[in-house]
């Protein structure tokens, strides 16, 4: 049975089902449930994650595996790492990506190397569960939440080896790649775009998984591919409708996982379609978007007629001002432009 | 506490022959601390070590031949040849892992007595750590969470009273480390970590304590290493011949000799074993295989 859900819902189904299915699964990190240790008084659950979307599983499952934490992400993350080699399966909440400048230890010389560097005698099954992206674009007053809550930073994650990183487009995608990291016995990094937060879509009631590490095609079309990320997914769905009325048709690949890449979803369609652009928000120096126009380039360059077109956020923090801010994202305006520049050349 | 001398002098030795390379940081002068908290842990009570954590492997129970063929780089070793001297680790007698990062133990240990308590087992977690990681400012996220979930974790501070080359009076501004303890409602303790009996008495009363549900226990063994930071380190460079002199005077084997009352003779074969049990670890080492080229790229995943 399917029904709509809000894209932060299927979150919180996922865990909540992994959570019933797995004793070993717990979750921990800053303000999870929220207002911890006054159940007497009569608060509990007070925030249940900043977008909701762990709302309700504290009453559920209790404070010994919904752990309320300190604000002090090297020491919980490293703690979770600590938990994933003894037994448990964590999910740990990194509130915003950008915290992962104080607990990138943890997560890359612990999380991501500790199997290779001790041999193969341990698995790390961890979730770094974080929010990214920019939100508040706009040309009223004020903005959005400025350069250290808005990042993306998931190329970071992909080039460290023994990550995993995913990125869900949709509430369908959001459920079964959430469940799938948590059953996964590497650590994942589960980026979830807040723009999303409240999009809906059709979510099945029972668990599932969308697997790890493959992109799926949400558009058939054989001019042009467009490779979208988490929110740019949707920007290339818009921007293909737009450019079929210019009778141009794009097929949209939605990348879905970033470590491991899908690369032969990717060159299979470059293959047919002979033009790529790449769409991603975060910046362009060092970025998946570049990363994926690379392996296109490295592995399909005889079959196209056009170059590799990537359209990224500026190099650049992300700004506060929701004027800027709108400046700072992809627009479906630009991935119009670019495809039909590489088509034109 | 003597094999753990033996088996760092070989190492040393070895070094200087030009017979081994690689990182190594030994902690010759400082074994009783290994020995003593170790001797009150369960095979399957956990170990975060430090980059110096021979002993703690050591003391833990980790099988001297792996831990050598891993110096070597060998198949045979304790991780398959990828990790070093600096990440020795064997999970099935409880030792997590030397770490390379001054403080990145002492949050993994914490997650284990988590995951202990969790799951019910009656295991305690031991993070060792030196004076250097109490300029982290984990050490405290750690202390914080240990005391507010009441875990069965004990923090062993190896006061050496160097951070590398960096002096302790230089890097901290107390150096007594115990009284830190105390604000984040931790009990603590400052003893001689040169006297292994002391070490054993005090780790005895922490791991009844978290065990019982008691929580945290910070120990402060006061100790120092007799050699550099890193093989092929100097100390003279920062530190007088007076000062190793005084420590040298108080060393912990020659300590416990004295105070056990032990007959000689049973002191000389402990050496004895230890020294055999190295000639061995030495020739397991040198016959046992590098590792073949296809593990180059194995166990970055599960699969």
């Amino acid at each position: 049975m399917t029904r709509t859900l809000v894209f932060s819902r299927a979150e919180n189904e996922a865990l909540r089902q992994e959570l019933e299915r797995d004793p070993s699964v717990i979750l921990l990190g800053e303000d999870v449930a929220g207002g911890a240790g006054r159940a007497e008084q009569g608060f509990i659950d007070a925030w249940g994650g900043p977008m909701g979307s762990t709302k309700g599983l504290i009453q559920q499952f209790g404070p010994e595996r919904i752990i309320d934490t300190p604000i002090c992400e090297m020491g919980f993350i490293g703690a979770a790492v600590g938990a994933a080699v003894t037994g448990l399966r964590p999910v740990a909440e990194l509130m915003f990506v950008n915290f992962v400048g104080v607990s990138l230890d943890p997560i890359m010389n612990e999380a991501a190397y500790l199997r290779y560097m001790l041999g193969g005698q341990v698995s790390v099954p961890l979730v770094i569960k974080t929010a990214i992206g920019a939100t508040g674009a706009g040309a009223g007053n004020g903005g959005g939440t400025a350069a250290q809550h808005s990042g993306s930073m998931y190329s970071l994650f992909a080039h460290i080896p023994g990550l995993k990183c995913v990125v869900p487009s949709d509430p369908y995608t959001a459920k079964g790649l959430l469940t799938a990291a948590i059953r996964d016995d590497d650590p994942v990094v589960y980026c979830s775009h807040r723009a999303l937060a409240g999009v809906q879509g059709e979510v099945p009631e029972e668990a599932y998984t969308v697997p790890i590490g493959r992109a799926r095609v949400l558009r058939e079309g054989g001019d042009v591919t467009l490779v979208g990320i988490a929110r740019m997914t949707g920007v290339c769905l818009e921007a293909a409708s737009e450019l079929a009325g210019q009778g141009v048709e794009a097929e949209v690949v939605d990348l879905l996982s970033l470590a491991p890449l899908d690369e032969e979803t990717v060159i299979e369609s470059v293959r047919r379609t002979k033009h790529a652009v790449v769409v991603d928000e975060d910046t362009p120096r060092c970025s998946v978007a570049r990363d994926v126009a690379a392996v296109i380039a490295d592995r399909a360059i005889d079959h196209l007629d056009g170059p590799v077109k990537t359209v990224t956020g500026p190099h650049a923090p992300v700004p506060y001002s929701g004027r800027l801010v709108a400046a700072f994202v992809p627009s479906p305006e630009a991935v119009v432009a670019a495809a039909l520049a590489t088509l034109r050349d | 506490m003597v094999l753990i001398r033996r088996f760092e002098e070989r190492i040393d030795a070895l070094r200087q022959s030009g017979a081994l390379q690689g990182s190594a940081h030994l902690s010759i002068g400082q074994e009783s601390v290994a020995a003593g908290v170790c001797a009150r842990l369960n095979r399957d009570d956990y170990v975060a070590s430090t980059h110096r954590g021979h002993g703690h492997a050591i003391a833990k129970g980790v099988d001297v031949a792996r831990m050598m063929a891993e110096l070597f780089g060998r198949e045979t070793g304790t991780n398959r040849g990828k990790g070093g001297s600096m990440h020795i680790a064997d999970t099935s007698v409880g030792m997590l892992g030397a770490t390379g990062v001054v403080g990145a133990g002492i949050p993994m240990a914490l997650g284990a007595a988590l995951s202990a308590r969790r799951r019910g087992t009656g295991q305690v977690a031991v993070a060792f750590f030196g004076d250097g990681a109490m300029g982290q400012g984990v050490v405290y996220e750690c202390l914080n969470m240990s005391a507010i979930w009441k875990l069965p974790l004990v923090f062993v501070c190896e006061n050496n009273l160097y951070a590398e080359s960096t002096p302790a009076e230089y890097a901290l501004g107390s150096t007594d480390l115990a009284p830190r303890a105390a604000p984040f409602g931790v009990p603590a303790c400052a003893l001689d970590g040169q006297d292994v009996l002391a070490v054993y008495d005090e780790m005895g009363r922490a791991v009844e304590r978290g065990r019982g549900g008691g929580g945290p226990t910070f120990l402060e063994c006061k100790t120092y290493r007799y050699h550099g930071h890193f093989l092929g380190d100097d100390p003279r460079r920062y530190r007088t011949a007076e000062e190793e002199a005084h420590y040298r005077a108080r060393d912990c084997i020659e300590g416990f000799a004295e105070r056990s009352g032990l007959p000689a003779d049973e002191l000389r074969s402990f050496d004895e074993e230890a020294v055999r049990a190295v000639d061995g670890a030495v020739a397991f080492a040198e016959r046992s295989a590098p590792p073949a080229l296809s593990s180059l790229t194995e166990d970055v995943y599960t699969r």
